[in-house]
């Protein structure tokens, strides 16, 4: 069916959304009186100008990363995860509970424990929608959305009620142990003699993210159990027809989405906070279903509109900081980018299509 | 715009097309197409799946628009911008897959989109005389407050033929009418379009069944790669002849066979039922057998459990009752029913609905070449890793094998044609070497070169002493291919025959429902 080179569908095409998003953006931003060309070079210095600013912005990338990896395995088999935000909730939950149960010695001992934690209590937070979706029919958009309002209830029942320090007037957890403490990109690029800013957040845990959509990739593409998922996602009859258990497929996939998702909490709340607060997620689950549609539901893909993501994100707190551009433009402009390559993906395939037609009907 | 075309002169043809031609992209659907359709006949149009016969009624109707060429109606020139237009200027179609809102009665089905005003009950009053008038006219009685749901698809053909009639249709175009009629239900439905005929109305016949081309049109008309290539008497020309301009070469229609030697009892059926989700049942205490090197046939009309029956013997549906595989015993309602086990335990399934079940349809051919069978340690590089080099090089030469075009394992599996698609599914099943094949609709929507492809390469796994479940809704293919035939009527085995031993009478009527006389 497909009139087009793959070049053109997989880059030109986010391109010129993303182009279109841009100059819509520069229009409301003229609107309200300010000036969209200071505007993006505050924005680029800012989230890509230096160490410092590379700093935020790869670490807001991590958590998209983790959210975005969660969306895409999920949609293989056609379910929509909307869950990712009470599964990160929860992976913050588990990693808290590692991270204060000993007295860790090193990091290296404490990271794989945490991020085991992270990814059990993210994949527990999906199997109950996952089965109620896999065994009653219950339909997973629903059950996701009403899981991140009991996922943000249950974190503030117990850090008011359980995890707070008695003492403390502030709902979240002691401050983690020293030992596990994780090494900035600072320190990880301290010794190849790459000089990173000491003050950023972004930790190994972008490392980790780097080996999920690694992980990702040969999940969905090169193992039995992807190839399952995305059969049962394009259909579920020839699924049954090829001996193919919908109910086991649908519940591994949803496990490895929240286990996805809950691994996020490795970045902000081992790595960033170094304790458990409320909304440690901040809404990163919601950009992750941008992300992975933005990114077509491919690692590469992901990784790539993960970074983009993260520039907008931390982009927008600098024009927040430095200028009269309110931050709630900002989400204006990731609601643009989100319409323009998600929703309406089809204005720009279009023409695009026929362009190229008329191009190789001229050739012939 | 459309001209009024209700006026011509009599003596002009009641269709005419001048050099229609339509491309989608670098595929040209139709080219400098001409026809004369004769006011007040019956003309065939055939040609094989994708020859264009499609796109050029959708022209004909509205729904595309022709690049070239001009379309007279009695005469005049007309420009079809959509169905309205086609409506307006007089010609009603028939699709295949009918276009009824199902919880409404005939009536309201009728009159949808032809209300006269904000209220319903003029209208519907006015639909139901005319109504009276057209069943009595064209012996086409409908319970003109029956809902669709619960009428038959028989019945629901004559509410399609009655909405065009109703909206004054001079011109009838049926695509493929009777791929879901019993072959009573189809005569009936020729006797209504030779009525219509009579009465000076104009039909459009599109079909693949020569018998049918044979038997009820006056011209007939062949279409092969988007061309017209010939526009023939019924009277002088005969099947034969006729297949040969579809394909563009000589065709065996006959399916030429040996005679069977059936050995041990492969499969035993005994006593299987099968209750839906709504309660209904859909078989009833069916008991069959099948034996190494015979193909055994199951006749119905569509819907009368034998999909159900090869779901069941697939593992894709719970039942009760005994099935035995050689002797042992098949698990049909606990963990082990599955596509995995019965395919473990030498059963291989071509499944009635490719697209929907036999293969992944946005899926490389090469990774559909494994489908059902993905778990097969011989095809996983390390535990839960597909060998995806192993499984591609293996897929390019099965397809060679079966004469796949293209022979290409990167292609997506909806990229082939009809047939194609179909060979890949049966080079897959085929090639795993079963004990048991189960093959429902082999030919459904295949070109004619591709059929005498596939119908050999079923008669060779017989031949290799492998048995054989053949459910088809083609009469024809069951009588040329079966050794024996069990009849299917509402989940019942109606009766058995040995192929050589009946004829289409015979089963028709038992397709019906009548109880042969014991076997």
């Amino acid at each position: 069916m497909s009139q087009m080179p793959k070049w053109a569908d997989l880059v030109l095409i986010p391109l010129i959304s993303l182009i279109v998003a841009a100059l819509l953006s520069a229009l409301v931003i003229l609107g309200i009186g300010e000036d969209p060309v200071a505007a993006v070079k505050m924005m680029v210095t800012g989230a890509l100008g230096s160490t410092y600013a590379w700093g935020y912005t790869l670490y807001y990338a991590t958590n998209f990363i983790f959210t975005g990896l969660a969306v895409a395995v999920a949609f293989h088999a056609r379910l929509f995860n909307i869950g990712g935000e009470g599964q990160a909730t929860l992976g913050g939950l588990g990693v808290a509970l590692v991270c204060l149960a000993l007295p860790w010695p090193h990091w290296a001992l404490a990271l794989p424990v945490a991020a085991l934690g992270a990814a059990l209590f993210g994949a527990a937070w999906a199997a109950i929608p996952a089965w109620l979706q896999a065994r009653r029919g219950s339909h997973i958009v629903i059950t996701t959305i009403m899981f991140n309002f009991i996922a943000a209830s249950l974190l503030n029942y117990l850090l008011v009620n359980v995890l707070r320090p008695t003492g403390s007037m502030d709902p979240s957890t002691a401050r983690f142990a020293d030992g596990t403490h994780l090494p900035t990109l600072h320190d990880l690029l301290a010794p190849l003699g790459i000089a990173f800013s000491k003050a950023v957040p972004a930790n190994i845990s972008f490392l980790l993210a780097l080996a999920a959509c690694v992980a990702v990739w040969m999940l969905i593409w090169r193992s039995r159990l992807g190839y399952e998922i995305r059969a049962l996602g394009h259909s579920e009859p020839a699924a049954i027809y090829a001996g193919i258990r919908p109910v086991r497929t649908v519940m591994w996939a949803m496990l490895i989405s929240g286990a996805l998702a809950g691994l996020m909490a490795v970045n902000t709340v081992m790595g960033e906070a170094e304790r458990l607060v409320l909304n440690s997620v901040e809404g990163a689950g919601f950009i992750g279903i941008a992300v992975a549609l933005m990114g077509r539901n491919h690692p590469a893909g992901v990784f790539l509109a993960a970074i983009l993501f993260g520039f907008l994100y931390q982009g927008g707190a600098e024009l927040a900081l430095w200028t009269d551009i309110p931050r709630e433009l900002i989400v204006v402009i990731q609601a643009l980018v989100i319409l323009f390559t998600g929703a309406l993906d089809n204005m720009v395939r279009m023409p695009l299509e026929r362009l190229f037609l008329s191009l190789r009907k001229g050739r012939a | 715009m459309a001209a009024d075309a209700g006026t011509g002169t009599s003596s002009a043809p009641a269709i005419e097309l001048r050099c229609i031609s339509k491309a989608f992209g670098p595929v040209r659907a139709n080219r400098d197409i001409s026809l004369v359709v004769r006011r007040g006949t019956i003309h065939g149009i055939v040609g094989e799946n994708g020859a264009g016969k499609s796109t050029l009624m959708s022209i004909l109707y509205g729904f595309y628009k022709a690049d070239a060429g001009e379309i007279l109606i009695g005469g005049r020139p007309v420009q079809i911008g959509d169905s309205q237009d086609a409506i307006r200027a007089g010609i009603g179609m028939v699709f295949q897959h009918f276009k009824l809102v199902e919880p409404f009665t005939v009536l309201e089905n009728v009159i949808l989109g032809t209300e006269d005003g904000a209220l319903l009950k003029p209208s519907l009053a006015k639909a139901r005389g005319t109504l009276r008038q057209l069943a009595a006219d064209y012996e086409l009685e409908v319970d003109p407050d029956a809902r669709i749901e619960d009428l038959g698809v028989g019945m629901r053909q004559r509410v399609e033929i009655l909405k065009a009639l109703y909206r004054q249709a001079d011109i009838l175009i049926l695509d493929e009418p009777t791929g879901v009629l019993t072959p009573a239900e189809a005569d009936h439905l020729f006797r209504i379009l030779e009525n219509l005929k009579s009465q000076g109305k104009t039909i459009i016949l599109i079909t693949h069944k020569l018998r049918e081309i044979m038997a009820a049109t006056d011209t007939v008309s062949v279409m092969r790669r988007g061309e017209m290539t010939a526009t023939l008497r019924t009277a002088d020309t005969s099947p034969a002849e006729l297949a040969e301009l579809m394909v563009g070469r000589k065709v065996l229609l006959r399916i030429d066979k040996s005679p069977a030697r059936p050995g041990r009892r492969v499969l035993e059926i005994e006593k299987l039922c099968v209750t839906d989700a709504q309660g209904i049942a859909r078989l009833s205490d069916v008991s069959l057998s099948v034996r190494a090197g015979e193909i055994l046939g199951i006749a119905g009309v569509a819907g009368n459990g034998q999909s159900h029956l090869l779901e069941v013997l697939g593992g894709m549906r719970p039942a009760t009752g005994h099935v035995r595989i050689d002797g042992k015993e098949l698990d049909l309602s606990g963990p082990g029913c599955d596509g995995r086990s019965r395919r473990a335990a030498g059963i291989a399934h071509v499944p009635e609905d490719r697209q929907r079940e036999g293969l992944i349809m946005p899926f490389h051919a090469w990774e559909d070449s494994v489908f059902g069978y993905h778990s097969d340690p011989a095809l996983q590089s390390a535990p839960g890793l597909m060998d995806n080099a192993r499984i591609r090089s293996r897929a390019g030469d099965q397809m060679a094998r079966f004469d796949v075009r293209p022979p290409n394992p990167d292609l997506a599996a909806q990229s082939f044609s009809g047939g194609n698609q179909q060979k890949l599914v049966l080079a897959r099943e085929i090639e795993r070497n079963p004990d048991l094949l189960l093959v429902g609709q082999p030919t459904r929507g295949v070109d004619i070169g591709a059929i005498e492809f596939i119908h050999r390469r079923i008669l060779e796994l017989r031949d290799a002493g492998k048995a054989v479940l053949l459910v088809s809704v083609e009469l024809d293919e069951i009588l040329g291919l079966s050794d024996r035939i069990a009849v299917m009527c509402g989940g019942r085995i109606m009766g058995e025959r040995l192929a050589s031993d009946t004829d289409e009478t015979e089963l028709g009527l038992m397709m019906a429902g009548m109880k042969g006389k014991a076997a």
